[in-house]
């Protein structure tokens, strides 16, 4: 699928693994920490005036917005007049978009067959919708926006095929958590990763997002599915752009394929300081957290916070820890009101924040201390990722974190829902905590 | 030819450890992403100060991983780093070095030989590491012609201004 992709973004009959090309783009974005750089190299350095087609360009307020101090604020405006000045079709201002990897899918930007790219390493997160999708540089995006064009070396392909389905509480975030843990961090480095099989089938667009969403945690180039009914049903009425899909050949050649059985994957969570240190959940069960963050473009899409809500329903956050939840879109958080789920988060007494990247990238609203403990719903745990390098992240699904904000320590989502909803009004009336 | 000390670190060093996501916000002043350079490498405080301008970075396998900032490899630079020689890198860190004309270097003989303090000279064109301290030489791989012809002209931005002249030139 891939060499497919970039043979027709290069005008090519076909590609081979290791080819350097030269590529047309279909679709690019930057956000408030890349789009000031490059849109300072794109004018002033490669001298360009205007960007090659402003209809096929994101620009997202989502790092550090809404301004954490002044400085972000200076990059927000920089990142708002440039999207002002270029005309770009596809600027989503604070309040109205979120964070980039989850409102490029959800409006229908990024499309089967395409060629996109982006400011920023997790940009692979849009391979699920059938298309090549990577993360790349401030400079480099400087030269797609001046020439519409970039220089790839085309990529050997692994591919996963997935047996069976996923067992109870199990979500495709402990299927990729599984895989990085089997592969290593550089297991996939510089390739594409191709994932195939029943289980998928299975999966809803939003869980084949948090896959793909962490092929940069193995290294991969991209991360890559294929163009299914789930696919086309999300696409329906959402695609601004007619799309061609793309399918693997019978016959196409894989540097190595594994083969993972969905049913035997448990519970998997990622340890301090690694996100393929990983251990399946009844290995880390017990360990004491300060801090919940239920956000990123990993797992906070209205699914995630819905399975989140489901276990949180009724109960409360314990003691001495603290639950933040970040919806990782405006629509999502709309989507979230409606469905009532807000309500649960703060009835439970959980932060409830504006969709921003915010404490996943130690940010702001959630950055941790030296030494705290977090569980984290996001997609990497490197020392120093949420804030002081000697904090230790955990990475997991969101119903395990949801579950682990109850008890105060890592717990199985299972054990909290065995226990029947406390019949005590879910607000204490004077301050709460211990 | 580069000539300076070598500081090691150890593999799967990330992008939040080269340079952490709280000084993005001083994106455009490579001076000040140098003081903070290598800061979320666990107890290594203050290394940008310690390094003296021609050092050079020896890294061990996929070196530059996570994130896609290219304030990573900007960073380095801004210590004073000469260049970096490495195991192995990781995808974005090695495009974002290549299109800003910054040199480094694959040897996975050097990285596994070359310890912290090493006197080093790096002789790009041949693609030849010497550790005068342990008398040792090392081969860096060869990286394909269109890239070295990229660091050579100075990254990406000449490459694009040249593209433009050309479609420039087309259209008249």
């Amino acid at each position: 699928m891939t060499e497919k992709i970039l043979a027709r973004a290069s005008g090519r009959e076909a590609v081979q693994p290791g080819d350097l090309i030269l590529a047309r783009i279909d679709f690019a974005m930057g956000h408030d920490l890349t789009i000031p750089p490059a849109g300072r190299i794109m004018r002033d350095q490669m001298g360009a005036e205007r960007v090659w087609d402003p209809k096929r360009v994101a620009v997202v307020q989502d790092h550090f917005q809404p301004a954490k101090d002044a400085a972000s604020a200076t990059l927000g405006r920089m990142t708002r007049e440039f999207a002002r000045d270029m005309g770009i079709e596809w600027y989503f201002e604070v309040g109205q978009g979120g964070i980039c990897h989850t409102v490029l899918p959800e409006r229908g930007l990024v499309l089967p067959g395409e060629l996109v790219v982006g400011a920023d390493s997790h940009s692979c997160t849009y391979g699920a919708l059938n298309n090549f999708a990577t993360g790349i540089g401030s400079t480099d995006l400087a030269c797609v926006l001046s020439l519409g064009e970039l220089w790839f070396r085309v990529p050997e392909t692994l591919r996963f095929v997935y047996h069976n389905r996923l067992g109870d509480w199990v979500e495709s975030k402990d299927l990729i958590l599984h895989v990085i843990g089997a592969i290593g961090v550089d297991g996939a480095r510089s390739k594409a990763m191709e994932h195939t099989g029943e289980a998928l089938r299975h999966l809803d667009m939003e869980a084949r997002l948090t896959m793909t969403n962490m092929a940069i945690e193995a290294g991969a180039k991209n991360g890559i599915m294929g163009c299914d009914e789930v696919t086309e049903e999300y696409l329906r009425g959402r695609a601004q752009r007619p799309y061609q899909p793309v399918a693997s050949d019978p016959d196409a050649v894989y540097e190595r394929t594994l083969e993972i059985d969905a049913e035997q994957v448990p519970i998997t969570l990622a340890k301090p300081m690694s996100p393929d240190h990983t251990a399946p959940i009844d290995e880390v069960a017990g360990t004491r957290l300060d801090q919940v963050f239920i956000g990123s473009c990993t797992n906070s899409r209205i699914t995630d916070l819905r399975r989140a809500a489901k276990v949180l329903e009724g109960r409360r956050v314990a003691p001495g820890v603290r639950l933040i939840v970040t919806p990782s879109s405006h629509e999502v958080a709309r989507q979230a009101e409606r469905e009532g789920l807000i309500r649960t988060f703060l009835d439970a007494g959980a932060a409830w924040t504006t969709a921003t990247c915010g404490a996943c990238l130690g940010g702001h609203m959630g950055v941790l201390g030296e030494g705290e403990v977090c569980l984290s719903t996001t997609n990497r745990n490197f020392p120093g990722r949420m804030g002081d390098p000697k904090a230790l992240v955990y990475l997991a699904n969101p119903a395990v974190a949801a579950a682990s904000a109850i008890t105060g320590v890592i717990t199985h989502p299972a054990e909290v829902m065995r226990e029947p909803v406390p019949p005590t009004p879910a607000l204490p009336r004077k301050g709460g905590g211990s | 030819m580069l000539r300076g000390r070598a500081w090691t670190f150890g593999n799967n060093v990330d992008t939040d450890q080269i340079i952490p996501a709280k000084y993005a916000i001083y994106s455009l002043d490579e001076k000040k992403l140098g003081e903070h350079a290598m800061e979320g490498v666990p107890d290594n405080e203050g290394w940008a100060q310690r390094v003296a301008s021609g050092d050079i970075v020896v890294g061990g396998s996929n070196f530059g991983c996570g994130s896609s900032r290219e304030i990573a490899p900007i960073a380095i630079r801004g210590a004073g780093i000469a260049c970096v020689i490495a195991d192995s890198y990781a995808r974005i860190f090695f495009r974002n070095a290549i299109n800003l004309g910054y040199p480094i270097l694959q040897s996975p003989q050097a990285a596994e030989a070359i310890e912290a303090g090493d006197e080093l000279e790096v002789d790009l064109e041949e693609g030849v590491i010497r550790n005068f301290t342990k008398g040792d030489e090392y081969r860096a791989e060869a990286f394909p012609e269109f890239m070295t012809e990229l660091v050579r002209m100075g990254g990406l931005v000449p490459w694009v201004r040249k593209r433009l002249a050309e479609a420039r030139g087309g259209r008249r």
